[in-house]
């Protein structure tokens, strides 16, 4: 999986982008948590691997999962289900981490599995429309549609800015 | 066959500079810090020059040169002691003792690849 | 000659070189020089002063930084003095000495940090020392180094030449000495340089040269009368002999002013050449002697000796200097200077290593052959060879803390110099070792504790006799090792922490109720709370905006604690411990409920399984365990955790005695210990926030995380707000009996509030 996303542009741009010409393209891995789809921008990734138990650090929100070994450095890991509301995700050994930089800090997201990775112009991302059912609008930046189905881009810089998870630690003690 | 030179020098700035521009010049460079270790590089290591400052802890220079020509493996080798302006009286402490030459702290490289070549062919 | 041609790079590559080595020489000097105050240096010590002064101004020239040459040349012409014992060593010397290094030092913090220091900045420094060398030898040495300096003027400008451009002919007469040749000089590789010159004719002359019994074979016979025709002067000819000055007679005369020269003379010469030159001989003429295949060795191998091309040959030197070496790194790189015993092992190690690897991986191949035995020993090896490996790798970093204590007698120099006060500062210990990385974070506060010592510990001179001391103070600066860690004391015999005026301070700056009860102890612990400052007024010394709470906060950063002890008119006692190194701590693995954390193992006095009636609920939900009639805190981590499944009932599980930064105990509930275990420290903050509690991580042998866990803020995590707050309300039955109480139920508690910024604990009750 590793190899798919580090070598990206052979398998998607050959396909169908050659008509849309000089519009600004963008890369983005998506994945499934729950039954939704969404993606995040694949320059933030770093690598992605199976998952593997964590240790849980004290007194966090449910949605931190604690922190696991990538060869040696200890990267906090987040289950993405969880942090939108769908209730802690019941981990298999088929569930995967995306390893990510945000904000020059190296995290986990256990989603459920990574499905594609998606070559759209600037053109193709669709602002999100205003939907006070979900409080985690706010970590959106987009909508895209592939093939008839809706994915939602996600901003890990909102998800995770630093100031929020300072408040979450403070709260929690 | 590179020419090969030890550069006895307890400071390492003098050691370094001296290796950069020999190692430049085409030379093989060993290093020891003091007269002692040069000894001991000399009893394992043929060089075909030597370069040593005067003032080293352990084993000072011109006791060096004095070892290294009552000595059967280096005494026809070309000693250069790195001497500071206006030391003559080391300069000729260094002679006496069986220097080949000397060279005037600071030098600039080509100088100092001038005198060692003057001295080692 | 102070002009330099290396290139940018190099020459910056070699600036951090002299740097760093500067750092270490004024350092080795600074310690010197104090204990010259002390006693009468012996020549050893003088010696060694001497080379540190010496090699600084030697690299010193070699990047032109002139204000600091000439300083250390002044200071340099002294020692030298003192060498040769022409000086008598006094206070006075011993001051101006003292002085002439902090100069050193200033002037080389100076061309580091590439600032000009004012023109007459050390002057004072340098006019006694002027007046010193003046006592010594008179007016003379001032005149005669003037004189060598014009001398070399002279030499280097070459009037001669300049007067003298047109060809001249020169009658050289070259005859060794014996010794020349033991002296590795080689009369052939001077005529070849003579070559360069010019034409040269040589002629060998056989005269000296005896029977072969009589031959010595080392020594020199041959002589030679050589005939050069230039347009060099007689200076330049000289040069070329300057190195057998003393080996040789050596005789110059010009025999003929113009080009044409004097045909008689010029013929004589000729018919005395050698059977070399024989081709140029028949032709008769000087003009046409052209170096044959061995002068043409000369040229590629002999460059020019005259100075004025040096600039043309620096440009052909430096690149191919350049490729000859890797690029220079770039300057803020930090190095350390390694035993090369230790590298040696390290490499040997290493090599095991790799045979034991390549064991391994043989034996998985042979695996089916049934080799278990093989493959059992190669893990074996390879376990105990990585572990001696990681303990050479340890041992690269470990560092004297003489680096840090050798910069402390100037500091206390200047600030008592600053306070008028008299201090004098001894070491002890200064070989004791510890990890490079601990000893770059001891300084700081090592430097602010000694600021605080001289400013707010020792008295002045008056007020030390009023009480009857000796009018010069003194600080001890202490260093040793204690299991995994060292110990480092500063220890002052100034006037002690006053305890009345540190309470007094802490109420009106609402640190502490008016009304707290506080044991001595406590009272002194206050001076590390945060914004705490005894001063009557801030002065520029210590007043710098940090206190003794930064402190604190950098040896905790260190994973160390600090204690202090004081007796009010004696003195002052800082203890600080700190693990030898950052990389790897000494842990037991313990068990709470699934998960599993480390407890440095330093901290962990007995652990022990309580029985019932070993427990005491205290109102409000605080909870004690006696040991040998010590009441001591229970923690259970499990619940400021929440940890699942845990042990929950004390007599099941295990009671971790562990001892906190001021000397203090908790008891910390666990399920079970696991075992001991080095571990490596790995850092949680460089990827998330700080969590409380929780020090570190480390990976476990089974590639899983285990937090390292923080008994000083295990100790101030409230279980909830609620409990805090009754707990320390109403006070324990026996906290008079017994003193471990008062420290576990605290009613302030700094380090709660330095070390955990951001949670709420009431300061006062």
């Amino acid at each position: 999986m590793n190899d798919h996303v580090e070598s990206p542009e052979q398998e998607e741009i050959s396909g169908e982008p050659s008509s849309v010409q000089n519009g600004n393209f963008h890369q983005f891995i998506s994945f499934k948590v729950g039954n939704e789809e969404f993606a995040i921008d694949i320059m933030a990734v770093r690598e992605i691997k199976g998952w593997t138990e964590t240790a849980p650090l004290p007194n966090q929100p449910d949605y931190n999962l604690g922190v696991l070994n990538l060869r040696g450095t200890i990267v906090p890991t987040f289950d993405l289900g969880c942090r939108f509301g769908m209730g802690s995700t019941k981990t298999t050994p088929y569930h995967v981490v995306i390893i990510a930089t945000v904000q020059e800090r190296t995290i986990g997201l256990l989603v459920d599995a990574v499905s594609d990775i998606l070559t759209v112009s600037d053109d193709q991302i669709r602002p999100v429309p205003d939907m006070e059912r979900m409080t985690a609008a706010e970590f959106l930046s987009g909508i895209i549609t592939v093939e008839e189905s809706m994915v939602v881009l996600l901003s890990l810089e909102k998800l995770f800015n630093r100031g929020d998870v300072t408040s979450a630690t403070q709260i929690a003690a | 066959m590179a020419r090969k030179v030890l550069t006895v020098d307890d400071s390492k700035t003098m050691r370094d500079m001296v290796r950069f521009t020999l190692s430049g010049a085409g030379f093989d460079v060993v290093e020891a810090e003091d007269g002692v270790q040069a000894l001991s590089v000399l009893g394992s290591t043929k060089v075909d020059l030597i370069i040593t400052d005067i003032n080293m802890p352990n084993m000072d220079g011109v006791t060096l040169v004095k070892e290294v020509r009552g000595g059967s493996s280096h005494r026809g080798v070309p000693i250069l002691v790195l001497t500071t302006e206006g030391g003559d009286a080391k300069k000729a402490d260094g002679k006496a003792a069986g220097a080949t030459g000397w060279i005037v702290k600071p030098f600039t490289p080509d100088k100092l690849v001038q005198v060692v070549n003057k001295v080692c062919p | 000659m102070t002009g330099s041609s290396f290139n940018a790079d190099d020459l910056a590559q070699f600036k951090q070189t002299f740097f760093d080595e500067c750092a270490e020489l004024l350092a080795d000097l600074e310690e010197r020089l104090s204990s010259l105050q002390e006693e009468a240096a012996d020549s050893e010590a003088l010696n060694a002063i001497f080379r540190a002064v010496h090699s600084i101004k030697a690299g010193a020239g070699a990047f032109g930084f002139s204000q600091l040459v000439q300083f250390a040349h002044r200071y340099e012409a002294l020692l030298d003095r003192m060498r040769d014992g022409l000086v008598e060593q006094n206070e006075r010397v011993a001051d101006v000495l003292v002085r002439a290094g902090d100069i050193l030092a200033s002037f080389v913090e100076a061309a580091q940090s590439e600032q000009e220091l004012g023109e007459d900045f050390g002057s004072e420094v340098g006019d006694e020392i002027d007046l010193l060398l003046a006592e010594i030898d008179g007016l003379e040495s001032v005149l005669t180094s003037e004189e060598e300096q014009s001398d070399e003027n002279s030499d280097s400008e070459g009037v001669q030449e300049d007067q003298n451009k047109s060809s001249c002919t020169y009658l050289i007469e070259f005859v060794p000495k014996a010794e020349l040749l033991r002296h590795a000089n080689e009369p052939l590789l001077l005529i070849r340089e003579l070559q360069t010159l010019g034409d040269l004719q040589t002629e060998c002359s056989l005269e000296r040269l005896p029977t072969l019994g009589a031959m010595e074979p080392e020594d020199a016979y041959l002589s030679w009368m050589l005939t050069l025709k230039t347009d060099k002067s007689e200076e330049d000819i000289r040069e070329v002999f300057e190195f057998v000055e003393d080996d040789c007679e050596l005789k110059v005369s010009a025999i003929a002013a113009k080009d044409s020269g004097d045909g008689s003379l010029s013929f004589q010469i000729i018919e005395e050449v050698t059977e070399e030159s024989e081709e140029d001989q028949a032709t008769g003429t000087l003009k046409s002697e052209k170096p044959g295949a061995q002068s043409k060795a000369a040229e590629t191998s002999v460059p020019e000796t005259n100075p004025s091309d040096a600039p043309k040959k620096a440009n052909v030197a430096a690149p191919k200097a350049k490729t000859a070496s890797t690029p220079a790194q770039s300057s803020g790189v930090s190095s350390i200077r390694v035993d090369l015993d230790r590298v040696d092992r390290l490499v040997n190690v290493v090599g095991e290593l790799v045979i034991a690897q390549s064991m391994q991986a043989q034996e998985a191949e042979d695996r089916q052959n049934g080799h278990e035995f093989l493959m059992n020993q190669a893990n074996e090896d390879m376990s105990r060879i990585v572990r001696e490996l990681q303990e050479c790798v340890m041992a690269i970093r470990m560092q004297p803390v003489k680096s840090v204590f050798s910069r402390m007698p100037r500091l206390v120099r200047e600030v008592s110099s600053k306070l008028n006060k008299q201090v004098r500062l001894l070491t002890e210990g200064e070989q004791t070792e510890v990890d490079k990385t601990v000893i770059e974070e001891l300084a700081d506060p090592l430097t602010h504790m000694i600021r605080n010592a001289i400013d707010h510990g020792i008295e002045s001179p008056e007020e030390r006799e009023a009480a009857g001391k000796k009018g010069t103070g003194a600080i001890k600066l202490l260093a040793r090792h204690a299991g995994g860690n060292i110990i480092i004391q500063v220890i002052d015999n100034g006037s002690g922490i006053n305890k009345e005026a540190l309470l007094k301070k802490a109420i009106s700056k609402g640190i502490v109720s008016e009304d707290a009860k506080l044991t001595d102890e406590e009272i002194e612990e206050l001076i590390f709370a945060p914004g705490f400052s005894t001063a009557q007024a801030v002065t520029d010394v210590s007043g710098r905006g940090v206190g003794m709470d930064v402190v604190r906060r950098n040896i905790n950063k260190l994973g160390g604690r600090i204690s202090v002890q004081s007796v009010e008119g004696k003195g002052t006692c800082f203890t600080l411990t700190i693990p030898l190194s950052l990389a790897v701590l000494d842990g037991m693995l313990v068990a709470i409920g699934a998960e599993k954390y480390i407890l440095p193992l330093a901290s962990i006095v007995e652990s022990f399984r309580p029985l019932e009636e070993q427990l005491r609920a205290l109102a409000g939900g605080g909870e004690v365990v006696s040991m040998r009639g010590e009441y001591i805190r229970l923690i259970r981590a499990h619940h400021l955790f929440n940890v699942p499944g845990a042990v929950t009932d004390p007599c099941q599980g295990l009671v971790v005695v562990t001892e906190t930064a001021n000397g203090g105990k908790v008891g910390l509930l666990v399920d079970e210990l696991i075992g001991q275990q080095q571990v490596v420290i790995k850092s949680i903050q460089e990827n998330f926030d700080p969590v409380p509690g929780v020090s570190g991580a480390t990976i476990l042998g089974n590639g899983r995380v285990a937090l390292i866990l923080d008994i000083e803020q295990l100790k101030s995590m409230p279980v909830s707000a609620d409990n805090w707050k009754s707990s320390s309300s109403e006070p324990l039955e026996q906290q008079e009996a017994s003193p471990a109480n008062g420290e576990e139920q605290r009613t302030i508690a700094p380090e709660a509030m330095t070390d955990t910024e951001g949670m709420q604990v009431p300061a006062t009750v």
